[in-house]
């Protein structure tokens, strides 16, 4: 049997409005995720998608119900997942008083790792990531699709047993994204990390994915299954089609 | 080449400026007795005097010294308040409406309150520095805290850091532009405050240097003592300037 690597049960999250009001954001999210799976999580913008993805990286807790990563919970045992959980944001989140190398390396400042070590590794993750010769130039000196790839480095420097991407090529425009979604790719299969990509792209998570979670609103599964292998182009559309009916129903 | 001409330009105006009001004075000084409007050449032989005689000048540093002093003990009280607020959140229920307070009362009043409590000048003029000071660097630091992008704090967070580290690689960083600020503002103030301080019962300082010219009615010497002070700010203000552009240097220019 597959071990599961992230186990989340029937979690509820409810946001407070004020005194009286309350904002279900999630409710009976239940999935699971084994070691080395690359999961996609679709579904409608506002879903709750973003929450789920802040729950798993343990930023926020849960209102009811579990998360267990590596049968712990990532919000309570926060520390444990240093550099256990990498993180790619939708936006670049670069500190803009640090150059691109600074900025890779942030993660592993906090672990004190000497200042060679970090920037070898570094280094090395900025230049396979095309970024050779903008080690020192400041995040504004930076194209969109540049940053976005610093801030991929500086999630792969710490080499994480798990990779969470929120969104993580959706603001940029198709050429940019398409060539970060290949590098991503490469990289992922390269590493063979544990994989949990949050979109809103149907054919992103089809391409990047082994499995699709689609999930409806407030936040809960509506559809969790293995992308199948596709023969032709027309099945990849068939199968997208009723991806995005799932998603437009709000039920399977 | 562009900005070097306007810059050019706007030193050009600065001196046309400048040059009228100097032909006016001089001109008014040959009309109106010289306790009232002294002239150009009485008015720099006076500052030179002052510049050159430790004697004078010991004064002007005396006060520079009282307020660099009172603002780096403001700044370290404000900057406490401003990161307790900013790091437990209860605290600001408490803290602002007292700093909103503190911030209503004059400098005046502040000046009345530290006669009757100190007997000691220089404890006078400290606390007076103090009271008005601190406020301003409270504030613009809460507010440069309270500025922090949710997105960044989260980055930040998913790499666990200690609080210790959440500080300086987050929240000191972000805030260097509010504590820049913070000082531009007060250097002036506390300038303008030390005089109003350094008038009641000082007998070093600047302030105490105006008070005498005034009952002496030397027109030269209050213009000489206030032009050092000026001069004095100018200096501060470049210097803030040249930190500001150095620390900031990651900023794109708006030029």
């Amino acid at each position: 049997m597959e071990k599961k690597i992230i186990v989340v049960d029937n979690v509820k999250k409810i946001y407070k409005i004020g005194r009286k009001q309350d904002f279900v954001v999630a409710d009976g999210l239940s999935f699971q995720v084994s070691k080395g799976e690359v999961v996609c999580i679709v579904g409608k913008t506002g879903c709750g998608k973003s929450t789920c993805f802040n729950m798993l990286l343990g930023i926020e807790p849960t209102t009811e119900g579990t998360i267990r990563i590596e049968g712990r919970d990532p919000y309570k045992d926060f520390n444990y997942f240093q550099t256990k959980i990498g993180a790619i944001f939708q936006t670049d989140r670069l500190l803009p008083w640090r150059s691109s190398l600074e900025n890779a390396v942030i993660g592993l400042e906090l672990v004190e790792k000497s200042k060679e070590a970090r920037e070898e590794i570094a280094l090395k993750w900025l230049h396979r990531l095309g970024l050779e010769g903008f080690e020192e130039v400041y995040p504004y000196q930076l194209s969109g699709g540049m940053r976005q790839r610093v801030g991929m480095a500086r999630a792969f420097t710490v080499n994480p047993d798990i990779l969470l991407a929120d969104e993580a090529f959706g603001h940029l425009d198709q050429v940019t994204s398409n060539q970060l979604r290949e590098i991503f790719l490469e990289l992922i299969k390269e590493t063979g990390k544990t994989c949990l990509v949050v979109t809103h792209d149907i054919r992103e998570a089809i391409e990047i994915g082994n499995r699709i979670i689609v999930l409806g609103k407030p936040c809960r599964n509506l559809l969790d299954e293995k992308i199948p292998e596709f023969s032709s182009e027309k099945e990849k559309g068939e199968y997208e089609e009723r991806i995005f009916s799932v998603i437009d129903r709000g039920e399977v | 080449m562009l900005e070097r001409l306007k810059k050019i330009q706007l030193k050009k105006g600065g001196f046309i400026s400048f040059g009228i009001i100097l032909i006016a004075w001089e001109t008014s000084s040959h009309f109106v007795p010289p306790y009232l409007i002294p002239d150009l050449s009485t008015l720099l032989d006076k500052f030179l005097e002052v510049l050159t005689s430790w004697k004078l000048m010991r004064h002007v540093f005396i006060t520079v010294l009282r307020v660099i002093i009172a603002l780096t003990i403001s700044f370290v009280f404000g900057a406490t308040l401003s990161i307790l607020m900013g790091f437990v959140r209860k605290s600001e229920d408490y803290i602002l409406p007292v700093l909103h307070f503190v911030m209503g009362v004059p400098a005046l009043s502040w000046v009345v309150m530290a006669i009757i409590w100190f007997p000691n000048i220089e404890s006078r003029i400290l606390f007076i520095l103090v009271a008005c000071c601190f406020p301003n660097y409270t504030l613009e630091m809460y507010d440069g805290i309270k500025g922090i992008q949710k997105d960044l704090m989260d980055m930040l967070q998913s790499f666990r850091p200690t609080r210790l580290q959440l500080f300086s690689k987050l929240i000191l960083p972000s805030i260097v532009p509010a504590i820049l600020t913070s000082w531009k503002i007060n250097v002036g103030y506390a300038t303008r405050v030390a005089m109003v301080a350094e008038l009641v019962g000082a007998t070093t300082g600047v302030g105490f240097q105006l008070l005498s010219s005034q009952e002496m009615f030397d027109m030269p010497g209050a213009i000489a003592w206030t032009l050092m002070l000026i001069v004095f700010l100018l200096i501060s203000q470049f210097s803030l300037e040249k930190a500001e552009r150095y620390l900031l240097r990651y900023r794109p220019s708006t030029n």
